[in-house]
Parts: structure tokens; C-alpha cells; sequence
């Protein structure tokens, strides 16, 4: 069991030709993915990595039905990408782009149907360990196991699962929601899907300084989440007023500094760790009460 | 990227709202014929910088003027610094003159986008001016995206702060023409605090506040032209020009890491040791050998660094990639600098043996935490 994808889901990769998305798709088909084909408009027809190419998504999912998309194309045209994407009904779109203006995911989230999901954009994508692979993460640290792991960053995501393979609990599935201010899933829909799914026995939580979803999941786990959370907030010693790197990691007055978040979650039973390097630790020691 | 006020004045009379008479002087040679231009027996004399609140710091000051230019020589080429602004200030190169302007009252008024509603919000508040702060909060309203900001919208808002009589349908002209800029330029915040309330009932944007949206400036060539790049500090412009996040802080151990999150991660862990980095550095997630030693080389040319600490999780990058870049940048640093490395992902070892083979001067381990305290540790001692 996992959350949103498996060793049966079909992806299809918009910006399949380009440089990244070539350099990733080999990587996710090395890992094992089901990639059925691409997008590269003008391109129709062509074939690479020995899969089909398409000018359009309508055309890909005539042909080949994919389940999911992941989303490699440059940021200016990133958000027509996903829009196209969402417009053929596929259920599951991964944008890794960064850059993408907020003014374009403004226009994205407005016009997104609910039978799409988003993960992204500017994010490391979705991967459930020793089965499907969508995005830019390293796959050998992952190892098949127990914690789901929802994180706004994407190197230290790797060290929550880098470390949750070292303490011998591995990952059911690892979403990276990403560092942009607008995006699409939340912490609060993954926490959900990881409560449901029956193969999770615990979960990882990395946010970082910026915004109130880290408070907002603090208190959504309060109420729904029955399983062992552990959190980490990154950017505790950040100064308020400088974007740190992420678009979203901005201290603004009294809003969204790490020790409110940190606060928020430990007051809704949430175990949250100073260090960064602590983090499968203590999620080991939390399952094994 | 932020603009300053004479260039969001700019961008406002463009689109409508109405500003004081003004014009920017950046010597003291040219105040004489501005004030000529603004014909004004008092003057207020504003310095443009990227921070604010100046009036309380000296920033800006009604002067007669006769003493302009006196007062334009000791404020010129000098450092103000405010509440907003750290211990060093901002280099005042430009000066704002204005002929004073009376209000009958000061109001509140900002289009910011807002990453909770998912939408750009319009702020409207009775209480405007330096006390924005402690006064009544402004009313907020969500812009429907698709839709649009509507005419009728903004004399609603009117009503809704108290307004009346010819003010309701000219604040309602102001908003839409603020969101419509804020649209149009790709802003994230657009803000006029103060915007007067004149006699008449018309308004008068006595302040403003734009910053831009920096990934859309692909999109927005003509305010890449107003960049002030002096407002940042230089390290920030230089590596913004390489294509990395940097930004500077006041400690003396200096940060290399891959990916936002660690970044602020390590500058935690830095700070819980005992320690004080002297900078955010994100060379990327999917960095590259040649970007750790640009960022290397970035580092050691700042004479507060007293020790590097490279942070970096190899997923895509091999390790022993970083590894060889890390040993060509340290090897032309011009100075005996410590480095602490910690890496680890994909062929760690192999980078690990590469460092200790090609004598780096410093410490290598995987583990976070003790690279923090070595770092922490070496500062102490140099």
C-alpha cells in the first residue's frame, strides 16, 4: 500500500525531450516507473527513450492513458502545462519546474477541477519507495517501509529519508509539496491520505519558516491524524523580512516564524525535533512505544 | 525585486491616482532648478531607500527651501539607517522633493498577494500613515482571479471604511486602478500608505511600496531597468548574477549548502552550537561541481568568514563530482581558510576519499551535527 501512486501507474512526462525531462525519465525508468510516453509539442510522432511522443496531452491520453504527468517544462510555460494536463483529466500532476510566476499559479489554482490533484510546483515530486518514481529525488536512499514523509523542501527531505532508511523503517511514499507560495497540495491533503493508507505506521513532517500551513496542519492532525507524527521546521534562526531561497520562506511581522509552527504542532502532540538530524530517530522511538 | 517610491509614483501617475508634485535629484547641484520646477516655499525632502519607516530615522524631513540644499549635502551619499533596515543601513543615492501636501485624513490602501486565500486581496483601512500598525485593521476583500476586480467593488470598499460624499467614487477609481497595476506589473504588494484624503475628496498617494514578482521579470523588461542593485548588499547582487540564493547575515562562518531548507536547516544547527553564519547560501538541489566552487570562492573573498562549512546531499550530483570542484575552488582561495565538508548521497565515499586525497585544509564527516560544532569549533579558534 501507498498514497497516489504505485507500481501500476502510468505516467506520462510533459517536456519529455528537453534536457531535464530526458535526464529524469531515465532515472524514473532505471527505478522502475511505467513511463508510457511524452509531450513535446511540435514533436508529435518521434519517439524517445523508446517511448511515443505527443504534441499534446489530449493526444497522449487517447493513446496511452496515462494516470499521472510530471511536468518539466519552462517556467513560462509551466502553468499552461498543467492546465493542459488537468484540461485531458488526468488525475495526478506533478510540476517540478521552479520560477513559475505567482501570478500563473494564481490562474492555475482557479481554474484546477477537483479531479485533479497538483503536487508541486518548484518541488522534488512524489516517489513510493521500490515502486514509482516522479520527480528529481535520488531513489537509491529510498527503501520500501512504513513512514509517509510530506515535506515543503527538497534536499532535506532526502535527509528524512535518508534517515528513516537508516533507522530500518523506510517510506510507504515521500511528497515533496514544494517552496512556492502558491502551490497545490497541502500538508493537511497528504496528512490525510497518509492517515487512510493502512501500510503507513507513521509520519515525517519538514516545513520551514513563511506562511501558517505548518499551523493550519498542527491543528488538522489535533483532530484527524491517529498515527505518530514527528515534525521539523527549518529556518528557526532565520532574520524576518529575507526570502530564504524559497519563495515562501519569508518571516512577515509575528506570522510564520518556526518557533510558532513548532509551538502549534508539539501543542497538537506532535513530537518536533530541534536538529535536522534527528528527525528518523525519533520517529523510531515514537513507533516503538 | 522592490522599487523604489519615486518609481512606484511613477507607475501610479501612469495609471491614474494622483500623486504630490515631485522630482528626484541625485547631487546637490541639482536641487536648485527642482526647486525651481516645484516652486514650494517648504520642501519635503525624502530618501530613497528599500526599507521603511524613515520618517522615524531621519529619512524624510520638511525643510524650507532655501535649506534644501544644504540639508540634500549632509544626507547625500550617506548610510540611513532605520528599524527595517539592519546596523548598516542603505546608501541614500536619491532624494525625493516634494511640495507638502495638506489631508483632511490619512488612509490605508495595498493589493497584496496573498498565498493563503490564493488570490490577490485588496486592503483597505480608514487609519493610514505611520500608525498603520497599532490603528483599526483595513478591510480586506478577495480578488476573484478569473473574474476580476469589478468598479463597483471599490466603491464598496469605500462605503465599508467610512467614506462618503465624492470620496466613495473616487477611492473606487484608486483601487481599481491599484489592482489593475498590480496585475499588469506582476507585483506581489503594491501599497500606498498614506494615501491622503484631500479637502475635495480626492486622493493623493503620499507614499508607495512596489516589489515585483522576481519570477516574472522574464515578462517585465521595462522594471528590470529600475533595479537598484546598490539597495542590496553587493554579495547578494553578485551571486544573484551566478545564478545562486545568497544572503548575507552578520557571523563569521560562512555556509555552503544545496537546496533552501538545508540551507536553514545547517544555519540552525550552526546557531545551536554555539555559532553564527555569516550567510544563507542555496547553490541549488541539483547543483553542479562548478557552482560549489564559484560559491566557494564567493565566500572566501568576504574577510569576516573565518571558516566555510559545505553542507551538501548528493542525489542527481555525484558526490565525487563536488568533491573535485570543492578542491580546484580551495586550492586558488588566496588564503589559509578552513573548511569543514559533510557530504553524503550518491557516491559519498568516493567524494570523501577524493577531499582527504587531495589534502583539503579541514574536516570531513557525514554526520550534520558534528559538522556544525567542528565549524563552530574552528571559528572559535581562528
Amino acid at each position: 500500500m501507498s498514497v497516489l501512486i504505485h507500481k501500476q501507474t502510468r505516467v506520462l512526462c510533459q517536456g519529455f525531450t528537453g534536457k531535464q525531462g530526458t535526464f529524469h525519465c531515465q532515472q524514473a525508468l532505471e527505478y522502475g516507473t511505467d513511463i508510457v510516453g511524452g509531450v513535446t509539442p511540435g514533436k508529435g510522432g518521434a519517439r524517445h527513450l523508446d517511448r511515443p511522443v505527443f504534441d499534446t496531452v489530449a493526444e497522449a491520453m487517447a493513446a496511452v492513458q496515462p494516470d499521472a504527468s510530471v511536468i518539466y517544462v519552462p517556467a513560462p510555460m509551466a502553468a499552461d502545462a498543467i492546465l493542459e494536463a488537468a484540461a485531458a483529466g488526468i488525475g495526478l500532476v506533478v510540476c517540478i519546474t521552479e520560477g513559475i510566476p505567482a501570478a500563473d499559479m494564481l490562474r492555475v489554482k482557479a481554474l484546477l477541477p477537483a479531479t485533479t490533484r497538483l503536487i508541486g510546483p518548484n518541488c522534488p515530486g512524489i516517489i513510493t519507495s521500490g515502486e514509482c518514481k516522479i520527480g528529481i529525488m535520488p531513489g537509491a536512499i529510498h527503501k520500501p517501509g512504513v513512514v509517509g514523509i510530506v515535506s515543503r523542501s527538497g534536499t532535506l527531505t532526502y535527509e528524512a529519508v535518508a534517515q528513516t532508511t537508516a533507522e530500518g523503517l523506510g517510506q510507504t511514499t515521500c511528497i515533496g509539496i514544494g517552496g512556492d507560495p502558491i502551490h497545490g497540495l497541502g500538508f493537511i491533503d497528504c496528512l490525510d491520505l497518509f492517515q487512510a493508507d493502512a501500510a503507513t505506521r507513521g509520519i515525517l513532517l519538514v516545513g520551514e519558516i513563511g506562511g501558517v500551513e505548518e499551523e493550519e496542519a498542527a491543528d488538522y492532525i489535533r483532530h484527524h491524524v491517529r498515527k505518530p507524527v514527528v515534525a521539523y521546521i527549518a529556518g528557526t534562526t532565520a532574520p524576518p523580512g529575507r526570502r530564504m531561497g524559497h519563495a515562501g520562506a519569508v518571516i512577515a511581522g509575528a506570522l510564520g516564524t518556526a518557533e510558532a509552527k513548532k509551538a502549534a504542532l508539539r501543542e497538537a502532540g506532535v513530537t518536533v525535533v530541534d536538529s535536522p538530524a534527528r528527525m528518523g530517530r525519533a520517529l523510531a522511538e515514537r513507533l516503538s512505544r | 525585486m522592490r522599487l523604489h517610491e519615486y518609481q512606484a509614483k511613477a507607475l501610479f501617475a501612469a495609471c491614474g491616482i494622483a500623486t504630490p508634485p515631485g522630482v528626484v535629484v541625485r547631487a546637490v547641484e541639482e536641487v536648485a532648478p527642482a526647486l525651481v520646477t516645484l516652486a514650494t516655499p517648504r520642501c519635503v525632502v525624502k530618501a530613497q531607500i528599500h526599507a521603511g519607516a524613515r520618517g522615524h530615522a531621519g529619512g524624510v524631513r520638511i525643510v524650507a527651501s532655501d535649506e534644501v540644499a544644504a540639508y540634500a549635502k549632509t544626507i547625500l551619499g550617506t548610510r540611513l539607517v532605520t528599524s527595517q533596515t539592519g546596523a548598516s543601513g542603505l546608501p541614500v543615492d536619491t532624494l525625493l522633493l516634494e511640495a507638502p501636501t495638506t489631508a483632511a485624513s490619512e488612509l490605508y490602501l495595498a493589493c497584496v498577494l496573498d498565498r493563503r486565500a490564493g488570490a490577490r486581496v485588496v486592503l483597505a483601512g480608514r487609519q493610514g500613515g505611520m500608525g498603520i500598525e497599532e490603528g483599526e485593521k483595513p478591510v480586506a476583500r478577495v480578488i476573484d482571479t478569473l473574474r476580476g476586480f469589478q468598479a463597483y467593488e471599490g466603491r464598496q470598499l469605500a462605503r465599508e471604511i467610512g467614506l462618503s460624499g465624492r470620496a466613495v467614487a473616487a477611492f473606487g477609481d484608486v483601487v481599481s486602478a491599484l489592482v489593475a497595476l498590480a496585475v499588469e506589473h506582476d507585483a506581489l504588494l503594491v501599497e500606498i500608505n498614506p494615501l491622503m484624503l484631500c479637502e475635495d475628496g480626492s486622493f493623493l498617494a503620499a507614499d508607495g511600496k512596489i516589489e515585483i514578482d522576481d519570477n516574472a521579470l522574464f515578462r517585465q523588461a521595462a522594471l528590470e531597468a529600475l533595479r537598484d542593485p546598490r539597495q542590496g548588499d553587493a554579495k547578494d547582487e553578485e551571486a544573484r548574477e551566478r545564478g545562486l540564493q545568497y544572503i548575507s547575515l552578520d557571523g563569521d562562518i560562512g555556509c555552503l549548502v544545496n537546496g533552501a531548507g538545508l540551507a536553514m536547516a545547517t544555519m540552525d544547527l550552526i546557531a545551536q552550537a554555539g555559532g553564527r553564519p555569516a550567510n544563507f547560501l542555496d547553490v541549488g538541489g541539483g547543483t553542479t561541481a562548478q557552482k560549489v566552487a564559484e560559491a566557494l570562492r564567493l565566500l572566501a573573498r568576504d574577510p569576516r568568514v573565518k571558516v566555510v562549512l559545505v553542507n551538501i546531499f548528493g542525489g542527481i550530483v555525484r558526490c565525487d563530482l563536488i568533491a573535485e570542484g570543492l578542491l580546484l575552488a580551495a586550492s586558488s582561495l588566496g588564503r589559509a581558510l578552513p573548511i569543514v565538508v559533510r557530504l553524503v548521497g550518491t557516491r559519498e565515499e568516493e567524494g570523501r576519499r577524493a577531499l582527504a586525497e587531495g589534502g583539503l585544509l579541514g574536516d570531513v564527516t557525514q554526520d550534520l551535527e558534528e559538522a556544525a560544532q567542528l565549524a563552530v569549533r574552528r571559528a572559535q579558534a581562528a
